[in-house]
């Protein structure tokens, strides 16, 4: 191997290094610095640091110990360049001892304070995509660059948001711990809609972009970290159960033209039958602790679904039993979009019907409330109708896969002359 | 180690929501401010809190080649305008949001927490 290529296959080396303990080793940075631009700044030089030392001399005996004493090292150094150390000499005096302590103690495991690390990054008070960018890159160790292409923004954009969003956690005073029980649920549902939030991205995007990173592993691979950090927390292990139940299927939702397939067409002998076995016993572990959330609910949802043999047999009537639940818990019109639509199965199109006018005001610009009800009206027989509301369903569509889809169900309705566009 | 931070409240409110002296809803409006000031000197967070005038009074000044220019009333147009203010001494975001919480403003206008610059003398 020429040097070229062992620098790269050292870089690749790191680069796994960071993805399996850059969150923890940052987590124990941030505690000891009490500052975390300081940490990710001192964490960089150390993996630079890596690169040419490792590359000079080999592998450490243990790699995450040598960037943790570096890191340190490269933060005394940096709090020593500063323009304002004078003000900091106190912290770097304490920064020094606990330096010289932490030798001492090199054989011991690294501390892991990544739910302190969590609960910062995704709190209510941070604007939501800078939480989802703040925990991709600090807590899942992807790269600046990575994250701004799956989210399509430019990489100096996105470093610009996490250095504004570092700045206003030490500015603002959010403190790095985890909260108390007062302040317990609002707390965990930042994080928890964070973590969703970045796997309902990935599941969009699935058609669209094709990435290195999958958002969708990436938010799966949060949730397991949660379910371990928190193993008493129903809603966490609620989560992690609905997003395997619903990557489970990610095989079956496109066709090799990359156009969506309805869970109705889809072919479910390419689910992910051990992704819906491990999401099925975390659910029912989650609710055996009798506190049922809105998480559990949908993953009970899905469930119902990953457990059905086909779709003319699932059980639709438990189906809207459990979006009954799940409304009385976190009441939202898509919530009752979805219990209309598992009655049409039911209690048939006519019935889910009548039920549309008390959600139509909330969602006329959702593009699948229009969808839904094409849907029920060309299965009552009334074709023009269903037309008129596929047309609004197709300008209220967000991505290309959306609008194929339904131009093809328009384009499929008897009576059609002329298929239109 | 314990850190403290003050935290500038900067309460808005639309004008026209807020109880008129003399009004049946002035004297609970009143009355919560009251409640809520006791609370905030409990728990020790009070470092100040005043109510301003209607922003009618209020005059806008800017300064443009060592010229002072001013306006009448407020800079901006807007629904919602400042109409008082508090500083709490608090250890966290967090505290200080909970404090935040408690005006009464926040139930009808908003109240912007920021945290008071921390320059080292």
């Amino acid at each position: 191997m020429n040097d070229e290529a062992a620098t790269l296959a050292l870089a690749d080396r790191i680069e796994d290094l960071v993805r399996k303990d850059g969150g923890r080793l940052l987590s124990v940075l941030i505690a000891i610095l009490r500052d975390f631009q300081l940490a990710e700044d001192s964490f960089q030089d150390a993996l630079e640091s890596a690169l040419t030392n490792w590359s000079r001399s080999g592998m450490p005996a243990s790699p995450p110990a040598w960037l943790m004493r570096t890191a340190r090292r490269k933060a005394i150094d940096r709090i020593r360049r500063a323009a304002n150390f004078r003000s900091k000499s106190k912290e770097l005096e304490a920064l020094i001892k606990l330096d010289a302590e932490a030798e001492a103690h090199e054989a011991e495991p690294i501390a892991d304070e990544r739910l302190k690390l969590i609960f910062t990054c995704c709190h209510p008070a941070l604007d939501r995509m800078t939480s989802v960018a703040l925990a991709l890159r600090s807590i899942c160790g992807l790269k600046t660059e990575e994250i701004a292409r799956a989210y399509v923004v430019t990489p100096d954009a996105l470093a610009q948001r996490l250095v504004r969003a570092r700045h206003k956690i030490a500015k603002a005073g959010i403190a790095y711990e985890v909260p108390g029980a007062d302040a317990w649920n609002e707390r965990l549902n930042a994080v928890l809609s964070v973590i969703y939030l970045i796997f309902n991205e990935g599941y969009a995007a699935s058609s669209e972009r094709h990435l290195r990173v999958d958002l969708c592993d990436e938010a799966i691979r949060l949730g397991r970290l949660l379910t371990e950090l928190m193993p008493q927390e129903p809603e966490a292990e609620g989560l992690l159960a609905l997003m395997l139940l619903h990557h489970a299927r990610s095989r079956a939702r496109l066709d090799t033209n990359g156009n969506l397939v309805t869970l109705e067409e889809q072919d479910r002998s390419i689910w992910n039958r051990s992704a819906i076995g491990e999401g099925s016993a975390l659910l029912v572990k989650a609710l055996r602790r009798g506190r049922p959330g809105a998480y559990q609910l949908q993953a009970a949802i899905a469930a119902v679904h990953a457990e059905a043999p086909s779709f003319a047999e699932t059980d639709w009537r438990e189906i809207a039993l459990i979006y009954d639940a799940l409304i009385s818990v976190q009441p939202n019109p898509v919530f009752e979009l979805n219990r209309i639509v598992a009655l049409s199965y039911a209690d048939g199109p006519a019935a889910a019907l009548a039920r549309l006018p008390a959600v139509a005001e909330a969602l006329k610009d959702y593009q699948p409330f229009h969808a839904v009800r094409a849907d029920l009206l060309s299965r009552i027989g009334d074709e023009a109708s269903a037309r008129e509301a596929y047309d609004l369903a197709i300008e209220r569509s967000g991505t290309d896969a959306e609008r194929n889809y339904l131009e093809h169900r328009r384009d499929r309705l008897a009576g059609n002359v002329e298929p239109a566009g | 180690m314990e850190i403290s931070v003050k935290y500038m409240a900067l309460i808005y409110s639309d004008p026209s929501t807020v109880p008129a002296y003399g009004s049946a809803a002035f004297g609970p409006f009143m009355a919560a401010y009251q409640a809520a000031n006791e609370r905030f000197i409990k728990d020790g967070v009070l470092v100040a809190g005043e109510a301003l005038e209607n922003s009618s009074t209020a005059t806008t000044l800017k300064v443009r080649n060592g010229k002072p220019e001013t306006l009448d009333g407020p800079f901006a147009e807007s629904k919602e305008q400042l109409g008082g203010f508090y500083i709490f001494d608090c250890a966290s975001l967090d505290d200080a949001l909970r404090y935040a919480a408690m005006i009464p403003t926040a139930a009808t206008g908003s109240v912007e927490v920021r945290p008071i610059q921390n320059v080292p003398r």
